[in-house]
């Protein structure tokens, strides 16, 4: 996932929210180190306390964790990381349901939108 | 993190008109600041006083704990708005000069960035673009390993690219101990690089704060809020 920024929003948010996606589709395997703070800053081209701040967040929640010297660790728990995937797919799905209802499909039809787009996929592939 | 800049009751008048109004303000060290404001809002008269090339009406300045003068001038590395370098010098010439002016000039960093930007060192100044030039004085400033990075507008001249890879520089050059003050009207360009913003208002501080912060609390980009604080 590429460094994009919204203006509108905390960027050391957006930044913690892009590290959190690279870990989900494993760009930062489970077990992994991540890259020092300063060449993802540079990367991202934002400033390192920033970027830093990013990463402390994600500390707190598990997903990340630091050894003193050898630097920045994904975590080893596959669970967590299943968790985080399953939030994040919520949060899709609440994001789309919100705007069929807003086109005006009922809920009980959006399944069956879903369920027949799933099918056409299939036969494309 | 220590005070590296303090401004107390800082005030300057050119005859009848203040440009900067009893302002006082502290920064510490391991900052990047934007110092944002309009034309004529006191930015460069400000950036002038804290290097020594002003002196103010009233109000004192201390860099590192000193007033400005000789001591402050070995730690502040200083982009002025327009070129004073003699334009029938070589790249090469202004290059050597800096390594004998200043102590903490890394001679390295600068040949490496001069490479990067494909800049040839036997070039005379008079003979680069105006953004190529602005770019040679660049790489000067922030090739010094200095305690305060002053840089008034420095990316107004370049094309996209030079400035993307100018704003990369500001953030991998710089020692974390350091703190990096650039004044720009270009906010949306420089806004993810920057800690702090200050908006400079008719000489005073309308807004000194965290660029996360406004964020947060304005539900807006600094930009977007600069627009609003400074509508014409």
């Amino acid at each position: 996932m590429a460094w994009i920024l919204e203006s509108g929003r905390p960027i050391y948010q957006q930044l913690a929210e892009i590290v959190r996606h690279r870990i989900m589709t494993g760009e930062y395997p489970q077990g992994s180190r991540i890259p020092a703070v300063r060449d993802l800053a540079v990367e991202a081209g934002v400033n390192p306390n920033t970027m830093q701040k990013a990463l402390n967040a994600l500390e707190e929640s598990g997903i990340v964790y630091s050894q003193r010297t050898a630097g920045r660790f994904v975590t080893e728990d596959e669970n967590l990381i299943e968790q985080l995937k399953y939030q994040s797919s919520r949060k899709q799905i609440q994001l789309f349901i919100k705007q069929m209802q807003s086109m005006g499909y009922r809920a009980e039809e959006i399944p069956l939108l879903v369920e027949r787009a799933v099918k056409e996929n299939i036969q494309e592939e | 993190m220590g005070v590296l800049l303090e401004c107390n009751g800082l005030t300057k008048r050119y005859g009848q008109k203040t440009a900067i109004e009893n302002l006082s303000v502290t920064m510490g060290s391991g900052r990047i600041i934007g110092l944002l404001g309009p034309n004529g809002s006191g930015k460069t008269t400000l950036i002038k006083m804290i290097n020594g090339l002003l002196k103010p009406t009233q109000g004192s300045i201390r860099i590192d704990g000193e007033a400005p003068g000789a001591y402050t001038h070995g730690i502040i590395s200083y982009l002025p708005d327009r070129n004073y370098l003699n334009k029938r010098m070589k790249v090469r010439q202004v290059l050597d000069m800096f390594s004998d002016y200043y102590g903490d000039f890394n001679r390295n960093k600068a040949d490496a960035m001069l490479t990067d930007l494909q800049i040839d060192p036997e070039m005379k100044l008079r003979a680069l673009s105006k953004g190529t030039l602005e770019k040679v004085q660049l790489i000067l400033v922030m090739s010094r390993e200095a305690k305060l990075y002053i840089l008034d507008e420095p990316i107004a001249g370049v094309d996209p690219a030079a400035r993307d890879y100018i704003l990369r520089t500001i953030i991998s050059n710089y020692n974390p101990e350091a703190t990096v003050l650039i004044s720009t009207h270009l906010i949306s360009d420089i806004e993810q690089i920057l800690d702090d913003v200050i908006f400079l208002k008719d000489g005073h501080i309308e807004l000194f704060a965290p660029v996360d912060e406004i964020r947060e609390q304005e539900g807006k980009s600094v930009d977007a809020l600069f627009r609003e604080v400074f509508r014409c």
